[in-house]
């Protein structure tokens, strides 16, 4: 029952989710340029987008902070991390080229999948294999091969 | 102001999404974290997660139906330009732990330190990227 439950609210958060990206303009990667160019027609359009969303969350987290767990989950699941360390900023770098390029961010490209528009499927398989090397390349520590006993000093 | 408003609309619906997902499953709307989370060996959570990544590509057809058309897409750059903004956004995104909506929209609500450098940094190289494009093929 509860996981039922958790599965239609996870369907309905990702429905209001690429509505709202639709209605935003965030599925246009022309708009999106738009935005990053600062230097340019800058076109502001799209900080209302991020304004908005972090407003309402905002309010999100003041609610969550109030209770013991959500309605439909043992536990809230929300990252703790402070360090401000390289991978963090290498990957957001990374990510940032990339968004300015095509001008698309994973959520407005997942997306726009239902629009069957071949420069959209080509980016997100190309971003799927992005994901995929990263995997590749920092396996967990358990799936490397044991490492035998070394003796105490 | 008026054509900011359904860009403001948008934001609130991306934000009462944010919402819905942790007050009622407890988790963090972020997509590029819950796209590579669908690649693991499924666990209690990961039909939830499918059902999020499958309402969310219905948002646009969703969207068509009220409006009458579907939401303006004008493509920037050529299919291999894209392929390989797509691996950096891919291999970015997991190794910078999230994206605009992981960090841009719940970090910077929950005013995560990770969260707020890692958006400083990516709209800095967005906006230079952009800049630089122009320049090099106006």
């Amino acid at each position: 029952m509860r996981q039922a439950a958790q599965i239609l609210a996870a369907l309905a958060a990702g429905l209001t989710f690429g509505l709202g990206l639709a209605l935003s303009g965030m599925l246009d990667p022309a708009r999106v340029r738009g935005f990053l160019d600062v230097a340019g027609a800058w076109d502001p359009s799209l900080a209302f987008v991020l304004a908005g969303a972090v407003a309402v969350s905002a309010l999100g987290y003041a609610a969550a902070r109030r209770l013991q767990a959500p309605a439909f989950a043992p536990s809230f699941s929300i990252p703790t991390g402070q360090r401000i360390d390289r991978p963090l900023i290498l990957g957001a770098a990374l990510f940032g080229i990339g968004w300015g390029l095509s001008g698309f961010c994973p959520g407005p490209a997942v997306a726009a999948l239902s629009t069957g528009a071949l420069p959209v499927v080509v980016f997100v398989a190309a971003m799927l294999a992005g994901m995929a090397a990263h995997r590749l390349l920092t396996r967990p520590p358990e799936a490397q091969p044991a490492v035998t006993d070394v003796p105490a000093r | 102001m008026g054509a900011y408003l359904p860009s403001l609309a948008g934001g609130v619906l991306i934000g009462l999404s944010a919402t819905m997902l942790l007050l009622l499953n407890g988790r963090i709307a972020g997509i590029s974290g819950l796209v590579a989370g669908l690649g693991r060996p499924p666990d209690r959570r990961w039909a939830a997660d499918l059902a999020f990544i499958t309402g969310l590509i219905l948002g646009p057809p969703a969207f068509a139906l009220f409006a009458g058309h579907w939401p303006e897409m004008r493509m920037v750059a050529p299919l291999p330009l894209l392929a390989v903004a797509g691996l950096l956004v891919g291999f970015g995104t997991r190794l910078g732990s999230g994206c605009t909506s992981g960090h841009g929209v719940c970090g910077l609500a929950r005013l995560s330190p990770r969260s707020i450098a890692a958006v400083f940094t990516f709209l800095a190289t967005g906006m230079l990227t952009v800049v630089l494009a122009r320049v090099i093929v106006p």
